[in-house]
Parts: structure tokens; sequence; C-alpha cells
């Protein structure tokens, strides 16, 4: 599990081009959205890609991503569980 | 009573409901609607979702338009040749050199249809290269300018889905400011795989019939279109005896500021356009009989679209309807198609209905007219709004 | 009452760097065939969560767009009005890339919602919280003519006070390669300035330009704009007539004109038309400024620039000067004339205040 999240934050700053943020500045639980990394309603839909593209995780409904995409450790655990790769 | 307003003297549209004004009138009081499987476009996505596609292929198109052989017209080129010739060919042999005329036009994907389908072919193939010149925005403009004859002050805007009312809105402008004698306006845009990933990827289009201002609605259904309209000033209209089908009497376009995609949750920049396009027409709210809503039956739209209208109109919603379920959201064209089904309405005093139309929004106190009727139209209001928070009014008053 | 319009301030970002008052002493004649622009540093400007979505030619709006509202001392306009010819090219690029690349598979929304032409009006307005009138226009080379004459009436007729009006284009790779294909560009091996140019096609940068117009005149006025007009297609026998009509609408001659202000690009093709320009006029000052910023669809708003400055400040750089006239008399009168490829024609009138 700690791979995996260490691993989603790599890929996290790769694909939100976070060019200020290092993985060691993301706690697994900090929030992802609003407060604490500050992300927005169209990194969500990047973040819905990169589940299916990294994980063959399909989300049909952007809805979905704001229980999951809580923080690392929401993510991860949903990975953990779901992922078809 | 509005102001004076700019007279509307031809129009001329080509949608998935029709290619000519007849034929979308018709398709308009009937209910058929113009969604299908894509059939000119080839991509993925085409078992995925439904479009207002135009059943014509462009080899059809080009000999519509009596085209040359090796002419480098790309789709939305030739679709707002088209709706633009019909538009002044309505006025009944007409001699561009006459007039200081000009042409406004608009689009948002403009040669992208063919730049998609050669973009690494050119670098092998030169017998290609007359389209690499038709890529940008301003081409289509160009070729709707030579077809019709136009030397004058030609160009086009892009704002995405408000594009066409924002052409309409600066042409109406060069009329009053008399720098122009008559101007052609509006908008083309044609289907292409850009812009329906685009969208997509933005997960924003229905995989079935959209459902504008539905409680349950899941999206939009993306569409091509090309419409314009004719403007003439009151000077044109008195020498060439002249009878207008309505008159432009209002506009306003302000910016949402809020997202660069999404509008926000008051409707803010849709309240301040709307707001704009009623004092520019001198007009209150309880003077607007109609509302063609921009209605695109996306969560987000509708949702800010009905609560820019609830502030407006407080207790006193005139009637509305969103035509997007006819003719799918046309974006760069759909200000100008909806523009000539206002005008139309007020012609023939009738609403169209808002398809596909079954739950009230909770959020919201009204529902759109979902059949055709008959109602007593001096004033209609068409808005339409687009990314980058582009909002626009427009307001068309009875002739 | 027609209100005047006047410029109050000006902001670029162009392959000499930003505007400056020392911009020309410190310019170099350009003799690349695709040039980059001289990017200054964004950070006090544009948060990096703002900025990690912005393509150059965002970032570079942003930046011209700042300049001239701080020089005219405007923290919000009432209007927002850009021209681009090939809108957010890089990011148009990079969509459409990914879908003929991954076969419409795994993309992402970023690139598209940037390629939108009006994207970068859009993060002015949103930047700077602007819910005021925000147009674009996309005519090839009238782009900013457009929005410049868009923005012209509305401060005549007293719609506005203070509108920003700007251009910009940014340069792409394969765009660009495409352009050189059709002659537009000058091949890459060719390194001609304009000045000594033998050859079809131009140089191009990418650029950003950008102005504050005012109704009020403030002790920064530039200079007034006076009219503008465009014309998408005329034949070289019909240019003088043109120009005399757009001067006779304004009550002047062309012995009235002190300046003249040329959108030579060094294309052997096309730059006759500015040769058949010049002799309407008596012998007076012609200067040009591509051999600096280069082509673009927008780079004639340089010209505006350029103008502004020479009328300020009364002097003719002999970097931009073109022919060999002592300027002897004071300028007060400026027209710019600018066309792409024997089309989209367009003239301006500045004029001292």
């Amino acid at each position: 599990m700690a791979e995996l999240k260490e691993e989603l934050k790599g890929k996290i700053i790769e694909v939100l081009n976070l060019e200020d943020i290092a993985v060691a500045d993301i706690a697994d639980s900090d929030p992802l959205f609003g407060e604490g990394l500050g992300l927005d309603s169209i990194d969500a839909l990047e973040l819905i890609v990169l589940m299916d593209k990294e994980y063959g995780i399909k989300l049909s409904d952007p809805k979905q991503g704001k229980s999951i995409f809580q923080s690392i450790d929401t993510m991860a655990a949903y990975i953990a569980e779901n992922r078809t790769k | 009573m509005a102001v004076a307003g700019v007279a509307i003297t031809g129009i001329g549209i080509i949608s998935s409901i029709g290619k000519t004004i007849e034929e979308s009138q018709h398709a308009l009081l009937s209910g058929t609607h113009g969604i299908s499987r894509i059939k000119n476009v080839e991509t993925k996505q085409k078992e995925r979702i439904w479009v207002g596609e135009i059943k014509y292929s462009n080899t059809e198109l080009a000999d519509l338009l009596h085209l040359p052989a090796g002419h480098n017209y790309t789709r939305t080129a030739m679709l707002g040749c088209y709706a633009a010739k019909a538009a002044v060919d309505a006025l009944g042999g007409c001699d561009m050199g006459a007039y200081k005329t000009g042409l406004i036009s608009s689009t948002s994907v403009g040669g992208m249809d063919y730049t998609e389908r050669y973009f690494y072919d050119y670098l092998e193939n030169p017998a290609l290269y007359p389209y690499i010149t038709t890529h940008d925005a301003g081409d289509s403009s160009h070729k709707i300018a030579d077809y019709l004859g136009i030397q004058g002050l030609v160009t086009t805007i892009s704002t995405a889905c408000s594009s066409a009312a924002n052409a309409i809105m600066m042409g109406a402008r060069l009329i009053k400011s008399g720098r122009l004698d008559r101007v052609v306006v509006g908008g083309t845009d044609a289907l292409s795989k850009f812009t329906i990933n685009g969208f997509k990827t933005l997960m924003i289009l229905t995989d079935e019939l959209c459902q504008p201002f539905d409680q349950n609605r899941k999206g939009l259904n993306l569409g091509e279109a090309a419409a314009y309209l004719v403007l003439e000033s009151e000077d044109v209209v008195q020498r060439e005896h002249r009878k207008p089908l309505a008159y432009l009497t209002g506009y306003g376009n302000a910016n949402d500021a809020f997202h660069q995609t999404a509008s926000s949750e008051d409707g803010e920049g849709a309240f301040l356009a709307m707001r704009k396009a009623l004092t520019v027409a001198d007009l209150a709210p309880s003077d607007i009989d109609y509302v063609n809503a921009h209605g695109t039956a996306t969560p987000n739209n509708d949702l800010s679209e009905g609560r820019a209208l609830q502030r407006i109109f407080s207790a006193n919603m005139p009637l509305f309807s969103s035509t997007k379920a006819f003719t799918g959201h046309t974006l760069a064209a759909a200000a100008a198609i909806e523009a000539v089904f206002c005008v139309l309405a007020l012609q023939k005093q009738i609403i169209f209905p808002n398809l596909n139309f079954k739950t009230q929004m909770e959020e919201l106190d009204f529902s759109p007219q979902t059949e055709v009727c008959q109602a007593s139209l001096t004033n209609v209001l068409s808005n339409s709004f687009g990314f980058g928070g582009n909002c626009s009014s427009l307001i068309f008053s009875k002739a | 009452m027609k209100k005047s319009r006047y410029i109050n301030g000006i902001g670029a970002v162009t392959a000499q760097g930003i505007w400056r008052t020392d911009f020309f002493t410190e310019s170099q004649p350009l003799q690349q065939a695709v040039n980059a622009a001289q990017q200054p540093s964004y950070r006090e400007l544009i948060s990096p969560a703002m900025a990690r979505r912005m393509s150059r030619g965002i970032k570079m709006g942003i930046y011209a767009a700042q300049q001239a509202l701080d020089e005219a001392q405007i923290d919000i306009p009432d209007a927002i009005i850009t021209g681009t010819g090939l809108g957010c090219s890089e990011d148009s690029e990079k969509f459409l890339r990914n879908i003929l690349d991954n076969d419409e598979e795994f993309l992402t929304p970023t690139a598209f919602i940037q390629s939108t032409h009006n994207t970068v009006a859009a993060q002015i307005a949103l930047r700077l919280g602007c819910k005021g009138y925000n147009f674009t226009y996309v005519n090839r080379s009238v782009s900013f003519e457009s929005a410049l004459l868009d923005a012209s009436m509305q401060l005549q007729d007293a719609e506005a006070t203070d509108i920003l009006v700007g251009g910009v284009d940014e340069v792409s790779d394969h765009t660009f390669r495409l352009l050189q294909l059709v002659g537009h560009i000058k091949p890459s091996d060719v390194h001609e300035t304009i000045h000594d140019s033998n050859s079809p096609g131009a140089n191009y940068a990418e650029s950003a330009t950008f102005f504050t117009l005012s109704q009020q005149k403030t002790a920064y006025s530039y200079c007034e704009v006076q009219d503008i007009n465009l014309q998408n297609k005329l034949s070289q026998g019909d240019l003088a007539a043109f120009t005399k009509e757009f001067l006779e609408r304004n009550g002047l001659h062309a012995g009235d004109i002190d300046a003249l202000v040329l959108g030579y690009n060094g294309d052997k093709e096309f730059d006759g038309w500015y040769d058949i320009f010049e002799c309407i006029f008596p012998s007076i000052p012609s200067i040009y400024y591509k051999h600096l910023i280069g082509q673009c669809d927008t780079s004639s708003a340089f010209a505006v620039a350029t103008a502004a400055k020479l009328i300020r400040e009364q002097i003719i750089p002999a970097i931009i000067q073109r022919n060999q006239v002592t300027l002897d008399r004071p300028l007060r009168n400026v027209l710019l004339y600018n066309q792409f490829r024997g089309e989209d024609h367009s003239l301006v009138l500045l004029r001292s205040c």
C-alpha cells in the first residue's frame, strides 16, 4: 500500500503538472481538493482518466470522484480494491 | 415598445433538422428532432453518442454549392456558404456592391475537420497542401465572403458557444454606428473528432437524447449547423422597400469570470448579459414574451441559466424552451440557428417546444414549454453561453 | 457627441523581450524562420496553480495585459477584447495529437479547455474578476484590428470608458512546420532579415501586445486612436483610392500624414503592396517593425505600440526607419498599413494628443 501511495503521488504531480510540489510534500491524509493540495473540477476529470489509464478503473459519473479523490489514502484504498491492471 | 432596433431582412439556415427555412420550421412544428448516430465523422465514440448531424457528405455539400473540382472548402466553410447564401438570396437579387456590406461570421472549430484528417499526412503529401491554410478560424469567413461576393469589412468572432450571438451583436453595432449599411452575421461549425472528444473529456455528453431543463438530464448532444442573418440599416430598408422579418432590439455580453468551462451557481454572467440586453432594448423583463434558452442539458448549464432566469424574471417567468433537443448543441452556430428560430417564432406567433422534458428541476420554480403553442409574441430573448464564462443575450422584436 | 479614444497603457511580450523604455535601442533584427518570444518571469503575476495549465500564449497575454493596465493605472477595465489568428495553437495541437496518437483513448480535458480561441481573454477576465464585455476576434491578419475597431466603437459611443485590447499568437511546432510547407514561413535554412530578404515567406515570431484604451486623456496618454478600417480583398490598383477615402473621412489628405508604419515582413511576393502604399504619400519617414518582432497574425498590434511610442517621444530610432527621409516636422498624424499575402488589409490612424 505504501508503495502504491508513493506511486500515486508521483503520477498526480506529473499529470496535473504540479511543478512546485514534491512527493514528500503530500501527506497521505491531506485533502486533495480545496484546502490542502487545492485541486479543482478540471483536475478531478484528469484524475478520472488517470484511474482508467493506469489502473483500469472506469468512473462514468464525475460525482463518484468526490469520495474517491478525498485524499491519497482514499484513492489508494479504492484503487487497491478495484484495479484491473 | 422596444427601441427601433436593427432590421433583419434575410435568414438562412442548415442544420440536422433541415437545409431550408421551410424544412426547419416543419421539423420544429412537428416535433421532429434531427438527432442520430454519426455517419460523416470516423470516430470511436460513434456508438456512445448521439449527434445532430447534417446527413450530407462533403461531396454532396460541394455539389449543392457548385464548387469546382480541387476546391479547398472545409465542411465548416461549406455549411457557412450554404446558409449565408440562402440568407442573401432571401432578399431576392441583391447587389453586394451596392451598399457598404460586411460579414461578421463566427466559428469554434474552423477548419479542424480537415486538420484532424490530414494532420500527419500533410508532411508526406503535397497534394493535400491546399487544405493547410484552411485550418484557421478566419478561413471559412473568407470563403463565405468570396462566395457571396462581399468585399469590405470581413471578420470572425470565436468565443466558443456564444460566438454567433456576438457576431450578430457586432453586426448590429456596425449598422447602428453607420459604419455599414448591410451586414451578414451568423456562425458555422461542423462536427469534428476534436470537439466530440473534447466534450467527452469534460464528461458532459449524454449517451441518450438530451433533456434540457429536466431534473434527470445527463448532458448534451453535439450538433453541426450554420445560420446567417442579413441586417440592414433603416435607410436601406426604405430604399429597397424591404419588409423586415423582425428587428434585433437588444444585445448584451458579459463574463461570468468564475471558471474556464463551468458556469457560476447563481448564473451571474448570464444575469448580467440578459440585463444588458434589456437595457439596450429599453425593455422591462415583463415585456419579454418568450425565452429561447441556451439549455444545453448539462447539469451545470441548466441550473446556472435557470437561476439567472429566476433572478431576471422573478415570479413572472415567461414561456421558455431550449431547442437544443432538436438540433443538438451546434457550438458557434447555436446562437445563429436559435436567432433564426426566434425570428420564425415572431413571424408565426408560435413557440417551439422543449423536447424530451419530463421532470421539473427541483431547484427551479418553472418548467419549459413542451408543446407547440400559439402565443402573442412581441419580444423574445435568446441566450447563448460559452467556455471562458462568455455569456450573451439577444432580444428580437416583432416587425 | 463622439468621445475620444486615448492609448494610456501599452504592454508586450515579444522576440525582443517585454515592452520597455529602451525597447528599440536593445533590439536585433530576426534572422530565423521561427522565433520564440523572450519570456519574462511570470511568477509574480500568475500563481503556480494557474500557471501549470497555461501555454506560453496565455501567459504572454496575461503579462502584456497587466503591463498595459498598470501603465494606465486601471485595475479592472470595462471590457476585454482580444485578437488572435491561430488561438491557443499549442494546446490545440496537443489535444489533437493525443486524439490521433492514442486512437481517441485516455484523453484528458485540460488541453481541450485551453485550446479554445477565447482562452486568453477569458483567463485575463478570470484573473481580474472582470465581468464586462469579453470578445475575441479570429480573422487572420485583421484579428487585432477587429478588436481595436470594436474597442474604438465602444469608447466613441460611450458604452465603456476603459478597455483592454490586445493581440496574441503563439508558436507551435507542427502548425508552423505546415506553414513552412506552404511557404508562409521561410524555410529553416534561410537566414535573412527583412532588409536583405530575397525569398518568399516571412520570419515568424510569437508575440502579445496589449493596450489600455480610455475615453479620458491622462498625463501618460501616448496618442489618440483616430480611425480604423478593414478590407478583406483589394486590388493593388484600388489601394490608393481605398486609402484616400479613409483619409478623407477623417478630414485629411496624403500631405497631412507625417509618418507611415508599414507591415513589411520580408515576403518578396507581397511586400510590393507596401511599396505601392508609400507612393501614395509625399516623401515622409517610413517605419517598419516586423524585422524585430517577426510576423504573426497579430504582430500588427505592435505597429500601434511602435507608432504610439514615436508620437509620444517625437523621435524615430534608426533601427526601425526604412527609408532615409528625415523627420522635419512634429509627428502628428501617423498612418499604419498592414496586409498579409495581399488580403486582410487594415488602416489605423493615430494622432498626437
